[in-house]
C-alpha cells in the first residue's frame, strides 16, 4: 500500500487490454499437445452473450407476465411428467429467459417436449403460466428458425398448421404421412402396424376433411399471423 | 373567536425541510406569495420549521406582530401538527388557531414538475390562509385511565404480558378460551435454537400466573362484549361451565380414573387427535389451573341422563357439579392487550401432499407430539401403522409462500423443520430429507443452529415438492411414499421414497379473527392478522387507543419475538396507566341540541358507537341524540348524515371547509 | 341450450366434435350420441365446425390460434345456442382458453374481434363451453343415472383416467388434484373403480407418435400403475388419451410387458352400456387392445327397458 505522497509510484487509470493481447474465446484447443483433451469442458457465461431486454419483451405477451415472479423453487420441474427427458428442466428454461440467454432457450428440446398438460401452471406457487411461456418460446424458435430441423415435434406443428390453415380440419393419416416423410421415412414401417389396426377398427379415414366455408378462414387468418 | 368581518392577523411560515421541499418547490416564491394574501401580516421561509429556532420564530412573531392565526406549510400533520400546536400555545394563542399545510407529501414528494408543484403549493397555502381565519378556539379534554388491564389470550404472549404488568403492581385479568393457559407452546417438545424443553421453560411462568395475587385468571372463558373507550373499557367476560368447581378441584384426577369409560374415545385435541381421552379429563398434566373438565358432547350423563356417575363418587371434595351454569362477569379496565395467537394452516387445503389419504403423512404439530416423551406414543416416532420410519421427508413451506394458499412466509417453519429433523434423527436414526425453497434462519443463534444440523447428516434438498404419491416405479418404492422433486442445486429431478412425510405447515390468522376484531373495534390487515398502527414505529399499538397487540395474532413470529412483543405491549399499557390520563383530540362532532329532531338517522352510522339516543333524563323528555366526546373519533360520518344539518364537527366546520374550497378554486377565476 | 327449429325438447346439446372424434375417436362420438339418446337428450353437431388448433396451432401463431378457435364459438353463437359441448379435452381446453384470454387480454380480444368481423361472424361471445363429464354430473347427476341404468356390470374394475387438459388449468369439469366425478357416476350405476395416483398425469399427447421413447413410456407407466392398483380396464374422457393408452399396447408388450392386455374405454361407452346401449352403437367394436376381454365381460342382457 503506497501513500499518495510517494512520488516514486505513479497510478494511472486501470490498464485495459491493449490491442496486442489476443483474447481466448470459446472452445479453442490451445496450450495442449494431447489430441484428445475432450474430457475437459470450459463452461462459463459472459454477460455479453445475454440479451438483457429479452425477458421484458417476452413478459409483455399474453400469459407471460408471471416471468418476473419466478423464485426458482423447482415445483414446475418436479411435477412436469416430461422434465426428466428435457435438456433443461422447465425451471432452468425460465431462468435462461430471465437472464437473457436466448440461444439456449430457443434451441432447447424442452419447449418441444412440453405437452401442455398445465401441471406446472396449476402447481406454481407464484401462479406463473409456464405453459404460455413455453408456447411463446416455441413461436419464437420457429420464427427464428432455431428449432432443430429434423426434430419431429416442430415439424408436426408446421404440418398441422398448414393443413388446418388450408383445409380447416386435420386428417390424421396425412399428418402422420407428411411428418414421417420429413423426419424419419423408415419409421413409417414401424407405424404400419398401428395404422392397420386403426384402419381395421374404422378409426382412420384416408380422405382429407375440409370445412365448407374456407373463405371465412382465408378472411380471418392471414392478418392475425402478423402478430406473433 | 373568528372575526365576523373575516379579519385576522395571520403568520405564514413556509418550510424548506432541507431539500425535501425546497428541492422541488420554489419556497421563496411561495413565501412571497403568502405575503400578498389577505389577512397575512407576516410571511417567512425557513430551512427547518420544526427545529427550536423555527418554533422560536413563531413565538416571537406572535408577540411582535400580535398574530392571532398561524399557518405552517411543511410536512404531514401526522408528524408535526402537535409540535406546531404546542409552539402556537407557547406563544400565547389557543393551539387550534394553527393550521398545517402538507406541501411535502402532497406536493414536493409526489411531483417532478417543479413549476407545477410550486403553483400547487401556492394554491394550497392560499386555501389554508382562508380557512384558518375561520378557526375557533377549542379546549382539549383529558380522561382518567383505569389502571386495570385485560389480557386476552393465555399463550406465552399473554402470560408474559400479564406477568410484566402484575409485577409492576397493576391488576390484570387474563382471559383464556381454552381450559388451560399455555397455548401452542405447551404442545411443543423442544424449542429452537437452544433445544430447551418448552414445557420446562413455560410451566414455571404458568405457575407464576396462577400464584400472582395481581392476576385474575379466567380460563374456559371468552370476552363477549366490549364497550367504552381508552381508559374506561367496560368488558363482559363469559365463563363457560366446566361442570367442575374450580375452587374445590385439587387436580388429583381420581374422577378420570373412575369414569365409566374404561378408555378414552374422544380424540384428544392436545395431541391433535393422535390419542383419545375420556369425557372427563385434564387437558394435559401441567394444565393451569389444575382442574378437570367435563365435555358435555361426550359425557353419557349429558347425552342420555343415565350414568352411574362414578366420577362424582370418586371425588372426595364434591367438586363435580354437572348442573353448573355459565358465569358472566362485568369488569372495567383502562387498557387491553390482544394476544389471541394463530392457527396452523390446514393441510387438507393442499391435498396433493397426501394428508388424510396416506396414513403416514403428518403435520409438524402432530410430530411435535410424537417426539414428546409425554405424547401419545411416549416419545416414539412411529407411523400410524406403529412402524419406525427408515426414511423421513420434511416438506417446508406448506401453505406458505404460495399464491394458491397463503402468500406470506410463516417465518418459523424453516427453524422448526430443522428442529424436527434433529429430533427425528435423534429418536429414529432414520435418513431425514428436508425439502426447502430457501433456508430462512435469521435470528440470533439461528444460523448456528443450521450449521449444527448440517453436521448431523440431514439431507438438504433445495426444491419445492409438488406432490407426495404412492406411485411406485419399481419394487424398491413399493409401499413407500414417493417424493418427486427437482434438486435444483444438483440440477436433476429425483425420486425420494420415504416412510413418513412431515408437512411443515405455516401459520395463519385464527378463523374468528374477524369476529374478535369487531368485538374490540380494531382492524385486520389484508392477510387477516391484526393491524398494527405502524409496522416499524408502532408494532404493538393499534389504531384504537388503549388496545395493544402481542404475539402471532399480529403476524407469524417465534417465541423470542413473541415474548419481546408482549413486553412491549405491557410497557405501552404501563405508559398509558402511569400517565394517569389521556388527552382527547377535540376534532369531535357536536350536536346543536335545539336543531336535533331525534330522527335517529345518525346513530347506526357511527362506526365507534359514539352516538346514543337520550329519550329522557331525570324524568324530563329529551328525545335527542347525544355524542360521547370520548368515543368520537371525528370521522365526520354523522355530520354528513344528519338530514337537518344539526351536527357539526370541530376543526371541520362548514365555513372552514367552504372557505378552504373557495381558496383552492380561486385559481380558476 | 336449444338450437333454433327445435321446440320444447327436454334437453338438446350443441356439440363440437373436433377432428379426433371423426377419426381415431370415432367410438367416442358414437357412444356419446348413443348415451345422450338413451338419457333422453338430443345432440346436434355444430355445422361446418373447424379444427380447434389443439397445441400445434398455438405453437406457430398465437392470435391466429385464438381466431381459429373463436370461429367455432361464433358459429355456435349464430345458432342462438348458449352452450357448446366439447368432448375432446384438447378442444375443450382451447375453447375455454379462447374465452378466458379474450376477457383478460385486450390485444387478444381485438385481434379475434377483427378476424371474426372480416369473416362476417358475430364478434361478441355469449356461448359457454362444457365437457360431457361436467354435463353428466351437473345436468343429470349420479342419482338420475342410477335410476336409468338397466344392466348389471359384469366386467372388471375400472381405473378412471381423467388426463390433463379437461381438469387443468380450468377446473369446472373436476378438481385438478383429486377429481372424483367419473368414479361417482360409475359407482352410482354399479361399476366398481379403483384408486391410483396418476389419474391426471399427462399421457404425453402427440409424443407417442413423435418421440415414442418418451411418449410410449409415459403410457406404459400409466397402465402399469393402474394395473398395480387392481385395475382391469381404463376408462377415459379424451380421444387422444384413449388412443395413446389403446394403440400402443402392442409395442409395450413387445418391448417390456408381455402380458399387457387392458381394454381402454370411454366413459360414454361404459355409461352407454349400463343405460342399455348395444355393442356396435357404442363403438365397442373399435377397441384395439383388450378386445377379447371386452367380449368376455360385456355379455349381460338388459334387465329392464331403458327409460327414454
Amino acid at each position: 500500500m503506497s501513500s499518495s505522497t510517494d512520488t516514486n509510484v505513479t497510478h494511472g487509470p486501470n490498464p485495459t487490454t491493449p490491442e496486442a493481447f489476443p483474447v481466448a474465446q470459446g472452445p479453442v484447443a490451445i496450450f495442449t499437445k494431447a489430441k484428445d483433451e475432450s474430457l475437459i469442458r470450459r463452461r462459463i457465461r459472459y454477460q455479453r452473450e445475454a440479451d438483457v431486454g429479452w425477458m421484458q419483451r417476452l413478459a409483455a405477451q399474453p400469459g407471460c407476465e408471471g416471468l418476473y415472479a419466478c423464485i426458482q423453487c423447482g415445483t414446475c420441474s418436479a411435477t412436469c411428467p416430461l422434465s426428466i427427458y428435457m435438456d433443461f428442466t422447465p425451471r432452468r428454461v425460465i431462468q435462461l429467459v430471465r437472464e437473457g440467454f436466448r440461444n439456449d432457450a430457443l434451441r432447447s428440446q424442452t419447449i418441444w417436449l412440453c405437452a401442455s398438460c398445465y401441471a406446472c401452471a396449476v402447481h406454481c406457487p407464484q401462479n406463473i403460466h409456464i405453459t404460455d411461456v413455453m408456447y411463446t418460446l416455441k413461436r419464437e424458435a420457429i420464427a427464428e428458425k432455431l428449432a432443430p430441423k429434423r426434430f419431429p415435434i416442430p415439424v408436426l406443428a408446421g404440418v398441422f398448421y398448414n393443413m388446418v390453415r388450408n383445409h380447416g380440419r386435420t386428417s390424421e393419416f396425412w399428418i402422420v404421412l407428411r411428418l414421417m416423410l420429413r423426419t424419419n421415412p423408415l419409421g413409417l414401417l414401424s407405424m404400419a402396424k398401428t395404422g392397420l389396426a386403426l384402419l381395421r377398427t374404422g378409426r382412420m379415414t384416408l380422405t382429407q376433411e375440409r370445412v365448407k366455408a374456407r373463405h371465412e378462414l382465408r378472411a380471418m387468418l392471414p392478418p392475425t399471423e402478423e402478430v406473433r | 373567536m373568528s372575526d365576523p368581518k373575516g379579519r385576522a392577523r395571520v403568520g405564514v411560515y413556509v418550510c424548506h425541510c432541507g431539500t425535501n421541499i425546497a428541492g422541488v418547490i420554489n419556497v421563496k416564491d411561495v413565501a412571497e406569495y403568502g405575503a400578498t394574501l389577505p389577512n397575512v401580516v407576516v410571511s417567512r421561509e425557513y430551512k427547518y420549521m420544526c427545529s427550536d429556532p423555527g418554533q422560536e420564530l413563531i413565538h416571537q412573531d406572535i408577540h411582535e406582530h400580535a398574530l392571532d392565526r398561524i399557518v405552517v406549510a411543511s410536512c404531514s400533520p401526522l408528524l408535526h401538527e402537535h409540535t406546531f400546536r404546542t409552539a402556537t400555545e407557547a406563544g400565547g394563542l389557543n393551539p387550534f388557531f394553527f393550521h398545517m399545510v402538507n406541501i411535502r407529501e402532497h406536493a414536493s414528494w409526489v411531483h417532478t414538475d417543479k413549476p407545477a408543484a410550486t403553483v400547487k403549493a401556492r394554491d394550497m397555502l392560499r386555501a389554508a390562509v382562508k380557512r384558518v381565519v375561520r378557526h375557533r378556539a377549542l379546549e382539549t379534554r383529558s380522561v382518567p385511565i383505569n389502571p386495570d388491564v385485560l389480557v386476552l389470550g393465555g399463550g406465552i404472549a399473554g402470560i408474559h404480558a400479564a406477568l410484566t404488568l402484575a409485577k409492576a403492581g397493576k391488576k390484570v385479568y387474563l382471559v383464556e378460551r381454552e381450559a388451560t393457559i399455555g397455548g401452542y407452546m405447551a404442545q411443543f417438545d423442544k424449542t429452537f435454537p437452544t433445544l430447551d424443553c418448552a414445557a420446562c421453560i413455560l410451566t414455571p411462568k404458568m405457575s407464576s400466573v396462577k400464584a400472582h395475587p395481581n392476576i385474575t385468571l379466567w380460563t374456559y372463558a371468552e370476552v363477549t362484549r366490549v364497550d367504552g373507550y381508552v381508559g374506561n373499557f367496560k368488558v363482559e367476560v363469559t365463563r363457560y361451565p366446566r361442570y367442575v368447581n374450580e375452587a374445590l378441584c385439587s387436580g388429583c384426577m381420581q374422577c378420570v380414573e373412575a369414569c365409566v369409560y374404561k378408555e378414552g374415545r374422544v380424540p384428544d385435541a392436545f395431541n391433535f387427535g393422535l390419542s383419545k381421552r375420556k369425557p372427563i379429563y385434564m387437558p394435559f398434566p401441567q394444565a393451569t389451573p389444575s382442574v378437570v373438565l367435563v365435555d358435555p358432547e361426550a359425557c353419557i350423563d349429558f347425552k342420555s341422563g343415565k350414568c352411574k356417575k362414578t366420577c362424582i363418587e370418586a371425588c372426595d371434595r364434591d367438586a363435580i357439579d354437572l348442573k353448573q351454569a355459565k358465569d358472566v362477569q362485568q369488569i372495567t379496565v383502562g387498557s387491553m392487550i390482544v394476544a389471541t395467537g394463530f392457527q396452523p394452516f390446514d393441510v387438507k387445503r393442499t391435498p396433493y401432499y397426501g394428508y388424510g389419504r396416506y396414513p403416514n403423512v403428518f403435520t409438524s404439530l402432530e410430530v411435535e407430539r410424537l417426539v414428546n416423551a409425554s405424547g401419545p406414543t411416549g416419545g416414539e416416532v412411529v407411523g400410524r401403522d406403529g412402524k419406525k420410519p427408515k426414511a423421513v421427508g420434511i416438506i417446508h413451506c406448506v401453505g406458505s409462500r404460495d399464491k394458491n394458499t397463503n402468500a406470506w412466509c410463516s417465518r418459523v417453519c424453516c427453524m422448526y423443520s430443522l428442529k424436527l429433523a434433529h429430533l427425528i434423527r435423534e429418536h429414529t436414526e432414520a435418513e431425514v430429507f428436508n425439502f426447502y425453497i430457501d433456508m430462512r434462519t435469521p435470528g440470533k443463534g439461528f444460523e448456528e443452529f443450521y450449521q449444527r444440523l448440517l453436521h448431523e447428516g440431514v439431507h438438504f434438498i433445495r426444491g419445492r415438492v409438488a406432490e407426495v404419491t404412492d406411485w411406485a416405479h419399481d419394487r424398491s418404492e413399493d409401499g413407500k411414499l414417493v417424493i418427486r422433486v427437482e434438486d435444483t442445486l444438483l440440477g436433476t429431478v429425483r425420486r425420494v421414497p420415504v416412510d413418513m412425510v412431515v408437512l411443515s405447515a405455516g401459520l395463519e390468522p385464527r378463523e374468528d379473527a374477524q369476529d374478535v376484531r369487531r368485538l374490540f373495534n380494531i382492524s385486520c390487515a389484508t392477510e387477516g392478522f391484526f393491524l398494527e398502527r405502524h409496522p416499524k414505529l408502532a408494532p404493538v399499538n393499534t389504531t384504537t387507543d388503549g388496545i395493544f397487540l402481542a404475539g402471532c395474532c399480529q403476524g407469524p413470529k417465534d417465541i423470542p419475538d413473541t415474548v419481546a412483543q408482549a413486553g412491549a405491549a405491557a410497557s405501552e399499557a404501563l405508559s398509558l396507566i402511569d400517565a394517569g390520563e389521556i388527552e382527547l383530540e377535540p376534532n369531535t362532532a357536536y350536536i346543536e341540541a335545539d336543531h336535533c329532531s331525534g330522527c335517529k338517522t345518525c346513530i347506526p352510522m357511527c362506526p365507534y358507537s359514539a352516538i346514543s339516543f337520550v329519550a329522557e333524563r331525570d324524568q324530563v323528555a329529551v328525545n335527542r341524540a347525544e355524542i360521547n366526546e370520548a368515543l368520537c373519533k371525528g370521522c365526520g360520518t354523522c355530520v354528513a348524515t344528519c338530514p337537518s344539518g344539526s351536527i357539526h364537527q370541530n376543526l371541520f366546520e362548514d365555513d372552514q371547509i367552504f372557505d378552504e374550497i373557495a381558496g383552492l378554486l380561486e385559481f380558476a377565476r | 341450450m336449444s338450437a333454433p327449429g327445435h321446440t320444447a325438447s327436454p334437453e338438446r346439446y350443441l356439440y363440437f366434435p373436433g377432428c379426433s372424434l371423426k377419426s381415431t375417436g370415432a367410438a367416442y362420438e358414437e357412444s356419446l350420441l348413443t348415451m345422450f339418446r338413451l338419457l333422453g337428450a338430443g345432440v346436434d353437431e355444430l355445422e361446418d365446425w373447424n379444427c380447434c388448433g389443439a397445441t400445434s396451432y398455438m405453437a406457430i401463431s398465437e392470435h391466429s390460434a385464438f381466431a381459429l378457435a373463436a370461429r367455432n364459438l361464433a358459429l355456435a353463437q349464430r345458432t342462438g345456442a348458449h352452450e357448446l359441448m366439447a368432448p375432446c379435452s384438447a378442444c375443450y381446453l382451447v375453447l375455454m382458453k379462447t374465452l378466458d384470454y379474450r376477457k383478460r387480454y385486450a390485444q387478444v380480444d381485438q385481434s379475434v374481434r377483427e378476424a371474426l368481423d372480416r369473416a362476417g361472424l358475430p364478434t361478441t361471445n355469449g356461448v359457454r363451453v362444457r365437457h360431457p363429464l361436467e354435463i353428466l354430473y351437473t345436468d343429470f347427476g349420479a342419482a338420475r343415472l342410477k335410476s336409468m341404468s338397466v344392466r348389471k356390470w359384469t366386467g372388471g374394475r375400472l381405473a378412471c383416467y381423467y388426463g390433463c387438459q379437461a381438469v387443468r388449468p380450468y377446473s369446472e369439469v373436476d378438481d385438478p388434484h383429486q377429481p372424483t366425478r367419473m368414479e361417482a357416476l360409475l359407482n352410482a350405476v354399479g361399476v366398481p373403480t379403483v384408486d391410483y395416483t396418476l389419474r391426471t398425469k399427462c399421457c404425453g399427447g402427440s409424443l407417442t407418435g413423435t418421440i415414442p421413447t418418451v411418449g410410449v413410456r409415459l403410457n406404459y407407466e400409466l397402465l402399469k400403475e393402474a394395473v398395480r392398483n387392481g385395475a382391469e380396464a381404463i376408462v377415459t374422457i379424451c380421444p387422444l388419451c384413449q388412443f395413446n393408452l389403446d394403440a400402443y399396447q402392442a409395442q409395450i408388450r413387445a418391448d417390456i410387458w408381455k402380458t399387457l392386455e387392458v381394454p381402454v374405454l370411454y366413459l360414454t361407452q361404459v355409461l352407454g352400456w349400463m343405460l342399455g346401449g348395444e355393442w356396435k352403437e357404442l363403438g365397442l367394436n373399435r377397441s384395439i387392445s383388450g378386445a377379447k376381454v371386452l367380449r368376455r365381460w360385456l355379455t349381460a342382457p338388459k334387465e329392464k327397458e331403458a327409460y327414454v
